[in-house]
C-alpha cells in the first residue's frame, strides 16, 4: 500500500454572519484520506460546500468562514494547528490548487515565466539558469509549444486552453504532494477538457502527486477518479470507489445524480433532480435530501441518516440503504 | 518564431508615431483657440497708455505691435513665432517672452514637482493600508484624509496653514522663495486634494485586485502576503494610478495658479495671471503655448510609460 499523505478527519467550516446569528454549515463533518499518486474526486450540486471544503485544506477561507472542527493530517501534522506564516511554506510546497476559470486565475501584468517560475523559486531554491530551465521543463511538460518564447509572454497572447495549462504549470511549480483542482474544466470547451484530462492524468503517473478533483460532471470522474465523496448539503452522504459508486450507487441521490448524465443520442427528456437544495443556514430535521428524495418516507423527515459502513471502504448515509439496493435487484 | 517579435516592433512603432500625430493636432488646435481668446479680451492699448493719452497715440502702439494687421497675417505671424518658440517681446515687461518664460519655468516645475511627490507618497502608501485594512481602524482613519483632501479647497488649506505655521508658531515662511522651508506649505496645499484623489483611486482599485482570482492563486503557491500586495497587486494597481497621475499632473499645473499668487510664488501660473491682467497678448499666448506643450509632452511620455507598464497596451493600438 502506498503512503498515505492527506487525512481528513471530521472537517467542519461554518460561515457565521449577522454577529453569529445566522450559520451556515458549508462543510460538515467531512473526512477522507489520500495516497500518492492516488485521485479522490468531490462531486455534488453548486453550493453543497466543495469550493470550501477545498479551501480549508490550504486554510485560505474568506473572512467570515471559519473552521471548527476536526482535523487535516497533512504528511503526518495537523496542519490546523499551523499559524498563518506557517502556512506559507505548506502551500505551494505540499498542496497546490488549480482554479476554475483560467481567464482570470493568471495574473495579467506578470509573465508567464515569472508566475510559473515563483513556487519553485520559494519552495525549491531554485535561481537564474537552473530556474529557467525548470520554468521551460514544466511548460514542456504541460505541453506550450515554442515555451522559450511562450514564458516570455503574458496571460492576454494565449487562449483559455492554455492558460490553464500553464495555470497546471503553476501548481505542478513547488513540487507539491497533492493538487486541488477547483473544477478545472468547466469553462474549457469540451474537445480541450478532454485533453486536459489527458494532460493531468499523465502528469500525475509522471509525478506521482496525489489529485483532488472536484466537480459536478460525472463523466469526467468516471475517467478520472479513484475513489468519490459525494457531497449533499455540506456532508458526505456516499463515499466509496468510482466503479462501485456508478455500478451500485447506495445513496438515492448518487442514483439521481447518475441518471442525470445526459446520453448522447437519446430523445428522452433530461432527467432532473425536482426542487432546490436545502438553505445551509437552517437546515431541516431529519435527512437534507428528504424533500427531492422520491423514496423518503416519515422516518427519514425527522431522524438524520448516519454515515454507515456499507461494504469494504464503502460508506453511505441513508435510511433506506436496503430498500434501495432491494429495489435495484428487481430492475 | 521571430516573427513575432519583428511584427511586433512594427507595432509599437505604429502606436509611436500615432501618438506623435495626435500631440501635434493637440499642439495646433491649442495654439488656434489661445489666438482667437485674447482678442476677445479687449484692446490691450488702452492699458498700455497712461490715463488721458490720445487717440493718435493708441493708433501708433498699435501699429508698432502688429495689431492692425488683418487676422490671418496675425495668426501666420503667430504660427511662425510658434515654430520657431519666439514669441517677441511682452507688452508691459520689455523682455523677450521666451526668456520671461523660461525664468520661471524652473520655480513652477520645483512646485509641481514637490507637490506631486508629496500627493503620491502620502495617497499611494495610504490607499494600500485603507485596502488592506478595509474596515478597520486604519481605513476609516484614511477615508477621513480622503475626505478633507476632497472637500477643504486648496486656498483655504493655505491660509489656515499660513495661520498656524507661519502666525502661530513662526516655524515656516509665509511666503516668498528660497529654502526648504519655503516650499512646505505650497506643496502640501498644492498636493493635498491630489493625496486624496490618490488614495481613494489606490484603495477601490486595490479592493478590486485583492479580491480577484490570480491574487487568491499567487496566496495558494505560497507567497507571502507582502509579496502577494506589492508585487501581485500593486502591479494591477498601477495601471489605472498612472492615468490618474498624468490627469492630475495636468490639472495641478491649473491648481497651481491660485497656491501661487496666495504664497507669492513666483511661477508660470502668477506670471499668466498678471499677463492676462495687462491684455499682454504675447505674454499670454507664449504662456500657454509653450506650457501646453509641456503638457503635451508630459502626456506623450505618460503614454510611453503606461505601454511600458502594461503589456496588453503594447500590442493593441
Amino acid at each position: 500500500m502506498t503512503r498515505e499523505i492527506l487525512k481528513v478527519k471530521d472537517l467542519a467550516t461554518h460561515y457565521t454572519g449577522f454577529g453569529g446569528s445566522r450559520v451556515v454549515k458549508a462543510v460538515d463533518e467531512v473526512s477522507f484520506s489520500l495516497e500518492e499518486g492516488q485521485t479522490i474526486g468531490i462531486v455534488g450540486e453548486s453550493g453543497c460546500g466543495k469550493t470550501t471544503l477545498c479551501l480549508s485544506l490550504v486554510r485560505l477561507l474568506a473572512p467570515g468562514a471559519q473552521i471548527v472542527g476536526g482535523s487535516i493530517e497533512l504528511n503526518g501534522r495537523d496542519i490546523l494547528k499551523l499559524s498563518q506564516k506557517e502556512m506559507v511554506e505548506v502551500r505551494g510546497k505540499e498542496i497546490a490548487m488549480i482554479l476554475q476559470d483560467p481567464m482570470t486565475s493568471l495574473n495579467p501584468v506578470i509573465n508567464i515565466e515569472t508566475q510559473v517560475g515563483e513556487a519553485a523559486f520559494k519552495h525549491r531554491g531554485l535561481r537564474s539558469s537552473t530556474l529557467r530551465e525548470r520554468v521551460r521543463q514544466l511548460l514542456e511538460a504541460v505541453r506550450i509549444p515554442s515555451p522559450d518564447v511562450r514564458m516570455q509572454e503574458f496571460p492576454h497572447q494565449m487562449s483559455g486552453g492554455m492558460r490553464q495549462r500553464i495555470a497546471g504549470a503553476v501548481a505542478l511549480s513547488g513540487e507539491p504532494g497533492i493538487i486541488i483542482a477547483d473544477e478545472p474544466t468547466t469553462s474549457l470547451d469540451v474537445t480541450i477538457q478532454a485533453q486536459y484530462l489527458d494532460l493531468l492524468r499523465r502528469l500525475q503517473k509522471d509525478t506521482g502527486v496525489g489529485l483532488i478533483f472536484v466537480t459536478h460532471d460525472l463523466g469526467i470522474v468516471a475517467k478520472m477518479c479513484d475513489d468519490v465523496i459525494v457531497m449533499y448539503a455540506g456532508k458526505t452522504v456516499e463515499k466509496g470507489s468510482v466503479r462501485e459508486i456508478f455500478n451500485n450507487p447506495n445513496h438515492p441521490y448518487t442514483s439521481a445524480l447518475i441518471r442525470s448524465v445526459p446520453k448522447l443520442g437519446s430523445k428522452d427528456p433530461l432527467y432532473r433532480i425536482e426542487g432546490q437544495p436545502p438553505d445551509l443556514s437552517n437546515l431541516p430535521q431529519g435527512c437534507s435530501f428528504a424533500s427531492r428524495c422520491a423514496i423518503a418516507d416519515d422516518h427519514c423527515f425527522e431522524h438524520e441518516p448516519p454515515l454507515i459502513e456499507v461494504g469494504p471502504r464503502r460508506l453511505a448515509a441513508c435510511w433506506k440503504i436496503e430498500e434501495n439496493a432491494a429495489s435495484k435487484e428487481q430492475a | 518564431m521571430f516573427g513575432i517579435y519583428i511584427q511586433r516592433r512594427k507595432v509599437i512603432r505604429a502606436y509611436f508615431l500615432r501618438r506623435l500625430v495626435y500631440s501635434a493636432i493637440t499642439l495646433f488646435v491649442l495654439a488656434t483657440t489661445i489666438f482667437g481668446l485674447v482678442r476677445l479680451t479687449g484692446d490691450p492699448a488702452i492699458l498700455l497708455t497712461p490715463e488721458g493719452a490720445t487717440e493718435l497715440e493708441r493708433v501708433q502702439i498699435r501699429e508698432d505691435l502688429g495689431l492692425n494687421d488683418a487676422l490671418p497675417v496675425q495668426f501666420a505671424r503667430f504660427i511662425r513665432e510658434v515654430v520657431t518658440l519666439d514669441f517677441g517681446t511682452s507688452f508691459h515687461l520689455g523682455q523677450s517672452v521666451t526668456s520671461v518664460y523660461f525664468d520661471r519655468l524652473p520655480n513652477s516645475i520645483l512646485l509641481v514637482t514637490v507637490a506631486m511627490a508629496f500627493s503620491l507618497a502620502l495617497g499611494i502608501p495610504a490607499g494600500i493600508i485603507s485596502a488592506v485594512y478595509n474596515g478597520r481602524w486604519m481605513d476609516f482613519a484614511a477615508k477621513g484624509l480622503a475626505l478633507t483632501g476632497m472637500s477643504i479647497p486648496g486656498f483655504v488649506m493655505a491660509l489656515t496653514m499660513m495661520f498656524f505655521f507661519s502666525v502661530k508658531f513662526s516655524w515656516l515662511p509665509t511666503f516668498g522663495i528660497g529654502t526648504w522651508k519655503h516650499l512646505v506649505m505650497p506643496g502640501i496645499a498644492l498636493g493635498w486634494y491630489f493625496a486624496a484623489s490618490t488614495l481613494r483611486l489606490v484603495r477601490s482599485t486595490m479592493l478590486d485586485v485583492l479580491s480577484s482570482d490570480y491574487v487568491k492563486l499567487a496566496r495558494l503557491k505560497g507567497m507571502t502576503e507582502q509579496r502577494v500586495i506589492m508585487r501581485h497587486a500593486f502591479a494591477n494597481v498601477l495601471i489605472p494610478l498612472i492615468s490618474l497621475t498624468g490627469v492630475n499632473f495636468v490639472v495641478m499645473i491649473n491648481a497651481a495658479t491660485i497656491v501661487e499668487v496666495i504664497f507669492v510664488w513666483p511661477g508660470l501660473g502668477s506670471l499668466l495671471l498678471e499677463a492676462v491682467g495687462e491684455r499682454d497678448f504675447p505674454l499670454v499666448q507664449g504662456i500657454v503655448v509653450m506650457s501646453g506643450t509641456l503638457i503635451i509632452i508630459t502626456n506623450f511620455l505618460i503614454d510611453l510609460f503606461y505601454a511600458w507598464v502594461d503589456p496588453r497596451i503594447r500590442l493593441t493600438r
